[in-house]
């Protein structure tokens, strides 16, 4: 099953009066997995935050399931899932915490489930230390226990695997992949070498090799 | 790390879970608050010194005291609640909860309303009840004290909502303190000028229902209106980040 979940039509952003991109057309469809690749400083997170709805500086048309997203925004965001640099893991509340709340801002937060997820993301012992007494790698963690817990068909992961070990990277690599096959979306950025096949992949910026 | 996802892919219809994602953003507002309770020491330790220090700065003279009481402890609870509505969105904003509390998909304006109302019970409500023991001290009768409690629980919770609004917008912007501060002060004065007359009505022995009529309008006004304007600002702030 492939239906289009997400729209991108003519997009175009400007940052400082210089064009990032433009003409930016594509159909995010389930069962796809996008990576957007270029060079540092060419808007990737630009374009991954417009296309999550949180920057509405751009020019052109984002339509989730054939709708513009921000007359429909409610429903787009209870089916999206957006991981940015900063995940949002508060650093005075523990793992748990931080994992409970964010579920129970979407849907009905489960305890057992919650700890099943931490343990999943390789924090079972740590649910309830403060995230400041986390390492960097086990913060990141915290923030991707989310995947666990998440039914949204879209995912958007801005550089989502920054210091997690390569075992992680590994496992969360083929997550995606699982996730992918389940008929779910995933769109990328990442400066890892990606191991998975039917990556479809949107280069920004001219003349970038983007394996 | 798991390989295998656990929930399926399931497309979510209009989920209307906003009151569950209200108590959530209290529950977490006070939870933060408590375990770093040495931060709500700040605004009641300042609000106490200015009280305290003027009838040693000006004149300690009981006369002068009940005439001045009553705008001295509003002018203080005034500049507490500026100093401390710097920090409202700040860590949320540095952490990126803010972002992700934006993203969820409940109304926004509902959120900042539950958040707005628990921060102000965290840090203005303990200010509020200290001032009958700040009456006594600046020589007020029971009566002024009760009218000055009055105003401050009517007028405290405008001056908190409106400043989130200052806060919101101003969240992003590097050293925004003293520009918060100059963006508040006017929409402070006539709350602050209200406030104020009620409790000088009450010390001549006049009525009161006029000014705490105006003041109850302006908390009504804040309430439907200050919400939006914050999620809104919340928005401009969060498609900066």
């Amino acid at each position: 099953m492939t239906s289009t979940l997400l729209e991108a039509r003519q997009i175009h952003c400007e940052r400082d009066d210089r064009p990032l991109f433009s003409g930016l057309d594509f159909r995010v469809g389930s069962g796809e997995l996008w990576r957007i690749a270029g060079p540092n400083g060419v808007g990737k997170t630009t374009l991954l935050r417009i296309l999550a709805g949180l920057n509405p500086a751009f020019e052109g048309e984002l339509l989730w399931q054939g709708e513009p997203v921000h007359r429909v925004r409610t429903q787009y965001q209870a089916n999206l899932l957006f991981l940015g640099h900063n995940a949002g893991v508060s650093s005075s509340l523990t793992a748990y915490e931080n994992l409970a709340g964010w579920q129970a801002m979407r849907t009905p937060a489960v305890p057992e489930q919650v700890m099943v997820a931490l343990a999943d993301a390789g924090l079972s012992g740590y649910e309830d230390l403060p995230a400041a007494q986390l390492s960097a790698g086990q913060q990141r963690r915290v923030a991707l226990a989310r995947l666990y817990l998440s039914s949204a068909p879209l995912w958007i992961l801005d550089e989502a695997f920054t210091a997690v070990d390569r075992e992680a990277v590994a496992q969360l690599e083929a997550l995606l992949a699982n996730r992918v096959r389940a008929g779910g979306a995933v769109i990328l950025t990442t400066h890892h070498r990606l191991a998975l096949e039917g990556v479809q992949v949107l280069t920004l910026g001219e003349g970038y090799d983007a394996v | 790390m798991r390989s295998e996802p656990r929930v399926p892919v399931r497309l979510q219809e209009q989920e209307s879970g906003w009151p569950r994602a209200a108590v959530e953003t209290v529950r977490r507002e006070w939870l933060i608050a408590f375990r770093n309770r040495q931060d709500l020491m700040n605004p009641l330790v300042f609000f106490v010194l200015i009280v305290s220090l003027f009838p040693l700065g000006v004149s300690p003279e009981p006369e002068f005291l009940r005439q001045a009481g009553p705008g001295i402890v509003w002018v203080a609870a005034l500049l507490s609640i500026l100093l401390s509505l710097n920090l409202l969105f700040r860590n949320d904003y540095a952490d990126g909860h803010l972002e992700q509390w934006v993203l969820s998909p409940q109304p926004l304006a509902l959120l900042a309303l539950a958040r707005v109302a628990a921060v102000w019970v965290t840090t203005v409500l303990p200010l509020v009840l200290l001032v009958p023991v700040l009456a006594v001290m600046l020589h007020l009768s029971p009566g002024t004290g009760l009218v000055l409690v009055l105003t401050l629980l009517v007028g405290t919770p405008v001056l908190v909502l409106v400043g989130a609004i200052g806060a919101a917008l101003t969240v992003s912007l590097r050293g925004s303190g003293v520009l918060l501060v100059l963006i508040m002060t006017p929409f402070y004065v006539p709350v602050l000028i209200f406030g104020t007359g009620a409790v000088t009505a009450a010390v001549e022995g006049a009525s009161i229902t006029g000014h705490l009529a105006l003041l109850g309008a302006m908390l009504s006004l804040a309430v439907v209106l200050a919400p939006l304007a914050i999620a809104g600002a919340l928005r401009i702030s969060v498609s900066n980040g």
